[in-house]
């Protein structure tokens, strides 16, 4: 990029997305901390007289809590998974040269394409068969398997930036697969392995189709499905609903403070050569 | 997984063996068996549970009934299935459009080095950490005619209610996905453009070229890969719209918005018709697989390349 002049047109047009990003979220904010007739009186855009936390407090009484716990448990089982499983298969995938490999890796891309609507069906009934519905173990087994795909895309990506050299001075000295993989790959991939932590806690915090038909309970209810239900159940109480929803986000965007260098790495990879 | 030629353990013995540059040293497929067989389990063999059941009728209590084409011939006669693929079509060639724009003006301004640009993408991104719930509620409540802003603004929203007529429900639900997925494609871009050469703004800037005709003629050509995977992103994330809709309009006005994976949905858990529903669902994976395969084709990612090479 040219460094000399400061694009003011573009610096401008950034700021106007700036706007439409940050006012709704400056909306919501002010709108959780009012009560609820101050709300319906004062509409969204006034700023509160009285503030209150009355609507975090009332929500967390209310069974939020529980969904929190459920959605904690069901993103801490996905991300397990997936570090369990994907680092041995983009190691794989990178360093073997069958055909087999590069099949797998194919069919783990088709995976990218399959939405997880499209198989919906048949998962409620083999849940359903394997005595799993309206278990939380039902609702993270098919999560982590849709969560592989992206996550093996981005772990191959950075696998296959160490150089064969590395390898082959391994080799050389004898190291088994199991010592490459332990002493060499998993150390050299560690923005990788962030970057699908990130990304699997993501989309499994963010779940919604798989708790929606295979799970029932307020025992088993995720933090999507509460927000779904109390907005069809209470959809007049606008200020406890959104004070759900920033609580629904407030652990994924403290992961983001942590993570943010993977995440946006790992996006920024994706777009890349 | 069959037997192949790869050591499955080198206990040092290959040493001598190293019949190339890259012979040896090389993991066994048992590596990569675990994570293939779960998701054979939970995505490939549903995958071809759905494909067989597209043939049959079923309502989920007794058995399934083959029925040959029969589904496939109810769906090609059905005006609301294809009302909901040329809704589903329509709403996602609008975010492409939209988000694209939107998303490569913002990347490549991103990519510059300001400091208040780093600030400011990382404001950016929040909507992309709200799930899709969260966000549909948000503007749910928002966008409500009653009690929210366009009751209060109406000299920009009119009668208020954005949810009664299809083109403003369609906005609405274009909208949305933009505000949420925008982040997303604002960091392809923004990658994507930092890894464009210097030496080609150098050697543009010599022959006398301006900003605009640097963008046109050395960053856009040099984002075809971004723009290809953010497409293909878009396109499947477009096809497959489910939870927006659910929760912003519910299919409706009347079933104006019903796009074909909420139309699959309602076949399935209302209907209890999950013949035609997988035959829905099966028609949605091969367009959207089609279009990956495309797309993997054209973009050299089933070629394995490092993202090292080829600069």
């Amino acid at each position: 990029m040219s460094k000399s002049r400061p694009n003011h047109l573009a610096g401008f047009g950034s700021g106007l997305w700036l706007l439409v990003v940050g006012l709704p979220l400056y909306v919501m904010l002010i709108a959780t901390f009012q009560s609820r007739p101050d709300y319906a009186a004062n509409g969204p855009l006034a700023f509160p007289e009285h503030l209150t936390l009355d609507n975090y407090i009332k929500d967390l009484n209310s069974g939020f809590a529980q969904y929190f716990l459920n959605t904690v448990i069901v993103t801490a089982c996905v991300v397990g998974i997936v570090l369990l499983l994907v680092p041995p298969l983009a190691y794989t995938i990178v360093r073997s040269r069958g055909r087999i490999a590069s099949t797998v890796f194919r069919l783990f891309l088709l995976g990218l394409a399959i939405p997880s609507q499209a198989v919906i069906v048949p998962m409620f009934f083999v849940i359903s068969e394997a005595g799993l519905y309206d278990n939380l173990i039902g609702v993270i087994l098919p999560t982590a398997a849709f969560a592989m795909p992206v996550c093996a895309l981005i772990l191959t990506g950075v696998m296959r930036d160490i150089t064969p050299d590395l390898y082959e001075a391994m080799t050389v000295d004898g190291a088994s697969s199991r010592r490459i993989f332990f002493q060499l790959v998993l150390p050299l991939s560690r923005s990788g392995l962030a970057t699908i932590i990130v990304f699997s806690a993501l989309q499994a915090w963010n779940g919604f189709l798989f708790p929606l038909v295979l799970t029932q309970s307020a025992e088993t209810k995720v933090i999507t499905l509460g927000l779904y239900e109390f907005q069809t159940e209470h959809g007049v109480d606008t200020p406890g609903l959104l004070a759900a929803v920033v609580l629904s986000m407030l652990p994924i965007l403290l992961v983001y403070l942590f993570a943010r260098r993977a995440l946006v790495q790992g996006l920024m990879g994706v777009g890349g050569k | 997984m069959t037997r192949t030629a790869i050591p499955r353990k080198n206990n040092g013995t290959v040493r001598k063996a190293t019949p190339s540059r890259y012979g040896a040293g090389r993991p066994g497929l048992l590596w990569a068996a675990p994570a293939a067989v779960f998701f054979g389990l939970f995505a490939i063999i549903p995958l071809i549970m759905v494909a067989v059941l597209s043939f049959t009728a079923w309502d989920g209590l007794s058995d399934p009934e083959f029925v040959g084409l029969a589904n496939w011939r109810t769906l090609l006669d059905d005006p609301l299935m294809a009302k909901s693929l040329w809704l589903s079509v329509l709403i996602t060639a609008l975010g492409v459009i939209v988000q694209t724009a939107l998303s490569i003006l913002l990347g490549v301004w991103a990519a510059g080095h300001q400091r208040n640009r780093a600030v400011l993408s990382a404001i950016y991104v929040v909507p992309l950490l709200l799930s899709i719930a969260a966000v549909s509620v948000l503007w749910r409540a928002l966008l409500d005619p009653n009690l929210g802003v366009p009751a209060q603004v109406p000299w920009l929203f009119g009668d208020g209610n954005l949810f009664g007529t299809q083109s403003s429900a369609i906005a609405v639900l274009v909208f949305v996905s933009t505000w949420q997925f925008t982040p997303l494609h604002t960091l392809i871009y923004q990658g994507a453009a930092r890894a464009v050469p210097p030496v080609l703004y150098q050697a543009a800037e010599i022959d006398g070229a301006g900003r605009v005709r640097q963008f046109f003629h050395v960053t856009l050509p040099q984002l075809r890969n971004a723009i290809i995977t953010s497409t293909i992103l878009m396109v499947v994330g477009g096809l497959t719209t489910f939870d927006t809709v659910l929760i912003l309009t519910q299919g409706g006005p009347g079933s104006d918005t019903t796009i074909s994976a909420y139309y699959m949905y309602q076949k399935a858990f209302k209907s209890f018709d999950y013949g035609s529903a997988s035959a829905i669902a099966l028609l949605l994976v091969l367009v959207s697989t089609l279009i990956s395969l495309i797309v993997a084709r054209l973009s050299g990612y089933d070629k394995m390349r490092s993202t090292m090479e080829g600069l």
